[in-house]
């Protein structure tokens, strides 16, 4: 009677060791894309994408939120802050019907959008800034984007930085081309001349020193995203 | 009682020991996302309540290795923390447990009040169990809404804009990761407790363990 019972307390611990040596061993921190670590991202994304609401906008900030001056950090992955190549445009293509470039000025012509929000960082800091430019949206417009490139890719000249979004994102009313910050240009430190600003993505996300922006069939990576961080990155 | 029931059903060992784990792997990923940015306040204005601005947490009590493998970490196991505490809900609901278990402050302020005397050594007699006296629904409850909020203080950190009435509740984005961070030190706190209370009754772990012996 209690053989039996011990020894059905000796599978049964058995079955948990089993499970979790199973469990831990399916989980590596450096190659957070794959075994039981990578198909909880996988749900996680799924989970993302459904939750995200296209008509949900981040909330305007009081103007006693924005972060002081100085304090809004700088991020680049150059050694030195990128400066822009002389006769700097933006190049636009993938599947659109009318590919092309186009200069500070022109993107300055179409509808501008501003707001002030806060930025939320995957380190899990926050700040706030007004950001001004004009939405991604009104650019796939302008261009002719195939409604079947359901992705959007943004490049840099930030020593090659660049990122993928899903297209209900990258076309949120709030995503867009900044070329101003706090009612100025835009500064170098902050992406000048033109870098990608949104109310709905992690910081990682919003590319900085825009070259091209492409309307892409399928997803391609990111800088980070390709070392490990997460794809969708929502916030 | 019509039937013969053990002081701790199957359901709530289940919930219990899953706990332990999930509870560690969470605390620890969650330090390791903590370690990227260790101070509490949006850029430009740290809170002045946090005492440890700047300071790490200690690389033992983390898990994840770096920032981007705390988070799939965390955000992985979340969900199994969340489906046991919505499993011991609906349990707690289902059985009908929840009178016996959780604090009701009418019935149980006084004893609860009592008990701690006792503790303190203010007080002679020793607090009833049955199952639990005032002073453990009230930490076995407190204990559950701490869990609830800090579940919801998470939800906020992950999503705070598509969230954001859950994040107005909390007044915001970084004060939802100090109620975050506060409540995990208020769970470290239950837990010393906890287990000293347990080693000062051994024989409730033996009950979390088997069930303990069925009553008629």
């Amino acid at each position: 009677m209690s053989d039996t019972r011990d020894r059905r307390l000796l599978t049964r611990r058995a079955w948990l060791l089993g499970t979790a040596a199973v469990t831990l061993g399916a989980c590596d921190s450096s190659r957070p894309r794959q075994g039981f670590l990578g198909a909880m991202e996988r749900f996680n994304q799924r989970f993302q994408s459904a939750l995200f609401d296209p008509e949900q906008l981040a909330p305007e900030e009081p103007a006693e939120a924005l972060t002081r001056p100085g304090a809004f950090p700088q991020y680049f992955i150059s050694d030195r802050v990128p400066l822009a190549p002389a006769g700097w445009a933006l190049q636009v293509g993938g599947r659109v019907a009318r590919p092309g470039v186009l200069s500070l000025e022109e993107l300055r012509r179409m509808p501008r959008t501003d707001y002030r929000i806060r930025h939320h960082c995957v380190e899990g800091w926050s700040a706030v800034a007004s950001w001004h430019g004009v939405r991604v949206s009104e650019l796939a417009k302008l261009v002719g984007a195939d409604p079947r490139a359901r992705f959007v890719e943004f490049r840099s000249f930030d020593a090659g930085y660049y990122s993928s979004w899903d297209g209900p994102s990258a076309f949120h009313p709030q995503t867009i081309l900044a070329y101003g910050m706090n009612g100025e240009p835009l500064p170098p430190e902050h992406g000048a001349p033109l870098r990608l600003y949104s109310g709905v993505k992690l910081g990682y996300k919003m590319v900085k020193y825009l070259t091209a922006v492409n309307f892409l069939p399928e997803p391609t990576g990111g800088y980070w995203e390709d070392r490990g961080y997460e794809w969708f990155a929502g916030v | 009682m019509p039937h013969a029931r053990r002081p701790q059903p199957g359901p709530v060992r289940l919930a219990h020991w899953a706990n332990v784990p999930l509870l560690a792997l969470l605390a620890m990923s969650g330090l390791q996302i903590l370690t990227a940015y260790p101070m509490m306040g949006p850029q430009g204005a740290p809170y002045g309540v946090y005492p440890f601005q700047g300071t790490p947490p200690p690389e033992w009590a983390r898990l994840g290795a770096w920032l981007a493998g705390g988070r799939h970490w965390h955000f992985a196991f979340g969900w199994f923390f969340v489906l046991n505490g919505v499993f011991y809900v609906a349990w707690l609901v289902g059985s009908g447990e929840w009178r016996r278990r959780l604090f009701l402050p009418r019935r149980d302020a006084r004893d609860a009040l009592h008990t701690a005397a006792y503790y303190l050594r203010l007080r002679k007699e020793a607090p009833r169990q049955e199952p639990y006296n005032g002073l453990q629904r009230f930490a076995y409850t407190g204990v559950l809404m701490l869990a609830i909020l800090e579940v919801l203080s998470g939800l906020v950190l992950y999503k705070p804009v598509q969230l954001h009435a859950l994040t107005s509740l909390f007044g915001g984005y970084d004060p939802a990761r100090l109620v975050h961070l506060g409540i995990l030190a208020l769970l470290a706190l239950f837990t010393v407790g906890h287990v000293v209370m347990v080693a000062l009754h051994p024989r409730t772990l033996g009950e979390m363990v088997t069930g303990g012996r069925r009553h008629e």
